[in-house]
């Protein structure tokens, strides 16, 4: 049943699901309802890293050397929590300026460097092509297997067939449609692919989907549960050694250690990696996510590697059965046809999803980072005065997916089962390494220089080429085998797996140190040795401070020359279109405050804006080589750059300062009217304190000035009426005095000027003095006065003559405000345990709740309504609060209407020994 | 028989002082210690002249004097205002509620008896 004219066109099929994906992300994206903008999208998009290298080769890798594949996962997880540091670091500094790819972004660290854009471009197609041809040998062989069906014993060699009637092929030119299709809709190569990303993250749950379906049939339908197969692993003669953890050819912790070092390093290089991670990102913040959702997806799609390793061991015993094939032919050997196709499948979405993103990543690079500039330096091509350029960007773009695909499956054709193809994943983890140095020192050492860059790449990449690449066509019969075995030309010392006689370390981890001490040790030493230029060291400011920069408005422009806008638009109108340019640079005369275009200077902003902008379609690289050829650029001497980057520094530190002053200002300018507001209060209440004062003082005067003029204009008043007047002038000279005396008092007493005499005093003769100073009130109004003294008291610490004076005040009070003959009045003195406390009781109206507080106030008395117009200065109540409070005592009412009131106040007992003067004393 | 003088203050001694100087000048006076007896003396004694303390219990002298302006009634009645505030505001403030003057405290008692009888036309 699983003939090809199954298995193809539900390949096909397949197919035409991931394009109809692509169409909706895409229709999706265009309508600005993103359908990838959120973390688990971003997640599974990651999931890319997972090739038919994992799909089928970590199982073949597992029955030969046990937990031997692991580090190849042990070592992204390990890098996800890295990530929010290093990854969000870079992804930000890509959307800044527009990175297209690796190539660029590590070219546009160093001063934008073409050289280095070029030199990265070229290892990474060296070092992945052959990658992007195991997978369409994955998808072919496993094609092959699936079509014997049900025959299972399969040699893995087979005839070539001729190129027309190639399922590699056939699969190559799809994918390359597909690729052309839906990764270069837009001209900005900095711009994502949505449609894109979303098929790669269907492709992603597809394989995993697979993946366990054939793990969970292995371990439950041919065997009997995970302890079922490892008991009988354990038991098998082959298998039993690989339980060791480090067993097998998988060798030492070192190896381990090395290989997860690798892959830590894969997931961030890789081209397709850096294509997902960086420049297809929608929101740095799905990193939050990401970093622990994409361990779980490679841990799900590595939970049954061993099962299904050792079920296919123990289920083929003597037949020549490919270990890597194990998770097609174990379903084909039950008879479990849709499972062995869902498998197929499965293989198919994960070489596809490499393949397709992995051909973009490539092919922008070489567009960008290796024909364009090449182009644009060939002057006699007069390419760069063509009026529009978009379309033969694209086309130079598509081309470039044609080929990189096509060379992956020219690679493939070539070497067919030679070892050059079987070692390639791990010998293109181990290229795509050699960028780690260049971009982490990158992006966290602004000395860094582009020669050290150049240098370390260089180093790495030959090292690389001669300890892996070479002795890999050695292996395959490309190359004499005696290069391997005595060294080039029998020289011992170089012999490619031993290089300079270190021995005893397997291929890949000896390549890893040799080409790791070469390319950071040529990094760093030539880094320190030369000195960056404006151009570096702009690039360098712009990369290490990426995150400090984003807080700060102002932005240096390393830049001096003469430029036009029509130049620049013009510029612009041929890489982007005209209309796109004209909106670009409109908005950015918006964001800058200007009303038009043309209103804005052609300055060294404008100039990095356009670079930018035009960064998205060609590479920044290549943009740099066309915006120096449209404007006039004169050469800054490195002393320029150093008081450029001083006088900004100056800007933002004054900036800086200029904000704390005026947050200071701000602040004291709050205090000030605050403290205005409270002195024109204070004002406003002296105003009506001396108005009032004035009122009361005019009062008395009132009366004797009019009595006196009485007497003065009347000689002949009889004797009685005389007397009468001459009474009231007197009494009304006293009621003058009194009140003068006290606004006096009160003022001292508010001021905190008045004197006061403390001592130890006995409460009670404080109460019997006023008792007897106040007699003859009480007597003339026959009012009853009682007083309730205990037999000893505690001595309290005060001014003698000021107690005095707050008890005549609410004794004298009491006396006027009961009813004369039926008045009572009762002064009783009761100790506490702290205090010691004084209480007035009359039988007189009372004072109402809503008084209770106003009679304490100066001039404020109470009682307009109850009776006549009070006797008094109204000053007497607010002066006795204020003492008892300097005491440190309070004084207050308490009272019902109609039964009388209280005037009470506590003291603080004498502390003994006695204190000194009390405060303001 | 004299005009009628109403005395309008919450000052005994001042009252007295009053009292005495308009009697003196053969005028019939009646006195009342707050404002709100002021207001029920106006009607029932109709006096010709009021004087009017500002600073009264229960109702203040503005007050009262806008009363009795209100009421066509006694339009003829001449007010006197008495006060001892004696700031411009508040002197504006009387003659807006319709006093005919405004004598400030302490006061001259000759300008006094000259005010009132150039008021009530002698």
């Amino acid at each position: 049943m699983l003939q090809s004219w199954v298995i193809i066109p539900v390949s096909l099929a397949y197919i035409g699901v991931l394009f109809a994906i692509a169409r909706y992300g895409d229709s999706r994206a265009d309508q600005g309802r993103s359908i990838i903008a959120n973390p688990y999208i971003y997640a599974l998009s990651l999931g890319v890293y997972a090739t038919t290298w994992t799909f089928y080769g970590s199982v073949g890798r597992a029955a030969g050397d046990g937990v031997g594949f692991l580090p190849i996962y042990l070592g992204p997880t390990l890098m996800m929590a890295l990530w929010w540091q290093v990854m969000r670091k870079i992804i930000r500094i890509s959307k800044t300026n527009r990175i297209t790819s690796l190539a660029d972004f590590i070219s546009s660290r160093y001063g934008k460097s073409a050289l280095i854009a070029g030199l990265v471009t070229v290892i990474a197609v060296i070092g992945v092509v052959p990658y992007i041809a195991l997978q369409l040998k994955a998808v072919s062989q496993s094609f092959t297997i699936l079509v014997r069906y049900p025959e299972l014993a399969m040699s893995g060699l087979r005839e070539p067939s001729p190129v027309v009637s190639d399922t590699a092929f056939w699969t190559a030119l799809l994918l390359a449609t597909f690729t052309i299709l839906f990764g270069t809709r837009h001209l900005d190569a900095s711009e994502r692919h949505e449609g894109l990303v979303a098929a790669i993250a269907f492709e992603s749950l597809v394989k995993l989907v697979a993946f366990l379906a054939v793990g969970l049939f292995v371990t439950y339908g041919i065997y009997d549960g995970l302890a079922d197969i490892f008991s009988r692993a354990a038991a098998h003669a082959r298998l039993a050694n690989l339980f060791a953890p480090l067993g097998g050819a998988a060798g030492s912790y070192a190896s381990w250690a090395w290989l997860t070092a690798l892959s830590m390093l894969a997931i961030m290089f890789l081209p397709r990696q850096f294509q997902i991670a960086v420049v297809e990102n929608v929101d740095e913040n799905h990193l939050g996510k990401a970093i622990w959702l994409f361990p779980l997806y490679m841990l799900a799609m590595n939970v049954f590697v061993v099962p299904i390793a050792f079920g296919g061991v123990m289920h083929f015993p003597g037949l020549a059965v490919d270990p890597d094939a194990f998770v097609l032919t174990l379903p084909m050997g039950e008879k479990q046809e849709a499972l062995a196709l869902l498998v197929f499948i499965g293989g198919l979405s994960a070489a596809t999803g490499m393949v397709i993103v992995e051909t973009i990543a490539l092919s922008t690079m070489v567009c960008n980072d290796l024909v364009m500039p090449v182009l644009l330096r060939m002057k006699w091509t007069r390419i760069a005065e063509r009026e529009n350029l978009t379309g033969l960007l694209l086309g130079i773009r598509r081309g470039a997916i044609v080929a990189v695909v096509m060379l992956g499956y020219l690679y493939f054709r070539l070497a067919g089962e030679a070892y050059a193809l079987v070692a390639i994943g791990l010998i293109s983890f181990a290229a795509v390494a050699q960028f780690a140095p260049a971009t982490f020192g990158g992006i966290y050492w602004k000395g860094a220089t582009r020669a050290g860059a150049l240098a370390g790449l260089s180093a790495g990449f030959a090292v690389w080429l001669y300890t892996l690449l070479l002795p890999s066509f050695a292996k395959s019969g490309w190359l004499p085998i005696g290069f391997l075995e005595q060294g080039p030309f029998g020289i011992a010392i170089l012999k490619p797996y031993a290089l300079f006689g270190l021995e005893g370390l397997n291929d890949i981890t000896h390549a890893m140190l040799w080409s790791g001490i070469a390319n950071v040790g040529a990094y760093v030493v030539v880094s320190v040795l030369t000195r960056q230029d404006a151009a570096e060291q702009a690039q360098a400011a712009r990369f290490v401070d990426v995150f400090r920069r984003a807080g700060e408005e102002l932005d240096v422009h390393l830049w001096k020359g003469t430029a036009s806008l029509p130049d620049l638009m013009a510029l612009l109108g041929r890489f982007l279109g005209p209309e796109r340019a004209q909106a670009a640079v409109a908005d950015y005369a918006r964001r800058r405050g200007f009303a038009s275009p043309a209103a804005m200077p052609a300055d060294a902003g404008l100039v990095q804006f356009a670079e930018t902008a035009l960064a998205g379609a060609i590479g920044g690289a290549s943009a740099r080589i066309m915006v120096a050829s449209t404007v006039k650029e004169d050469v800054l001497s490195i002393d320029e750059v150093r008081s450029m980057l001083d006088e900004a520094s100056q800007v933002i530190a004054y900036s800086h300062e200029l904000r704390q002053k005026s947050q200071a200002l701000m602040t004291a300018t709050t205090e000030l009217r605050a403290a205005n507001e409270r002195l024109q209060e204070l004002d406003r209440l002296k105003d009506d304190f001396i108005s009032t004062v004035t009122h009361e003082l005019r009062t008395p005067l009132t009366s004797i000035r009019a009595f006196s003029e009485i007497l003065r204009d009347n000689p002949g008043l009889d004797a009685a009426e005389r007397e009468k007047f001459l009474g009231i002038i007197i009494q009304e000279s006293e009621r003058l005095t009194r009140l003068i005396n006290q606004v006096l008092d009160l003022a001292k007493l508010e001021s905190g000027r008045a004197e006061w005499q403390m001592q130890e005093i006995d409460p009670r003769m404080v109460i019997e003095d006023s008792i007897d100073a106040t007699g003859q009130l009480f007597r003339a109004r026959n009012v009853g006065l009682e007083a309730r003294l205990p037999a000893s008291v505690p001595p309290i610490h005060g001014d003698r003559d000021r107690l005095v004076q707050v008890l005549i005040n609410l004794l004298s009070n009491a006396a006027k405000f009961v009813q004369p003959d039926s008045g009572r009045v009762i002064v009783a003195l009761s100790a506490g345990p702290d205090t010691l406390r004084v209480a007035v009781t009359d039988n007189g109206p009372g004072v109402r709740a809503e008084d209770r507080e106003i009679i304490f106030e100066k001039f404020r008395q109470a009682g307009d309504t109850m009776t006549e117009k009070p006797q008094g200065t109204g000053l007497g109540l607010p002066i006795s609060r204020q003492i008892v409070e300097h005491f440190g005592g309070r004084l207050w009412v308490e009272s019902a209407p109609g039964e009388g009131a209280t005037f009470a106040f506590d003291l603080p007992r004498a502390k003994a020994p006695a204190v000194g003067p009390a405060p303001g004393g | 028989m004299g005009k009628k003088v109403l005395i309008a203050d919450d000052e005994p001694n001042i009252v007295v002082s009053l009292e005495f100087l308009m009697k003196q000048r053969g005028y019939v006076v009646k006195v009342a210690g707050n404002g709100e007896d002021a207001l029920s003396a106006v009607g029932d004694f109709g006096p010709d002249l009021i004087l009017l303390d500002v600073m009264m219990p229960r109702m203040s002298g503005y007050d009262l004097c806008q009363k009795v302006r209100e009421n066509p009634a006694w339009a003829g009645i001449k007010i006197i205002m008495l006060s001892a505030k004696g700031r411009d505001i508040e002197v504006t403030k009387g003659m807006a509620v319709g006093a005919d003057a405004y004598v400030t405290k302490p006061f001259s008692t000759r300008d006094l008896i000259a005010k009132v009888q150039e008021m009530l036309g002698e």
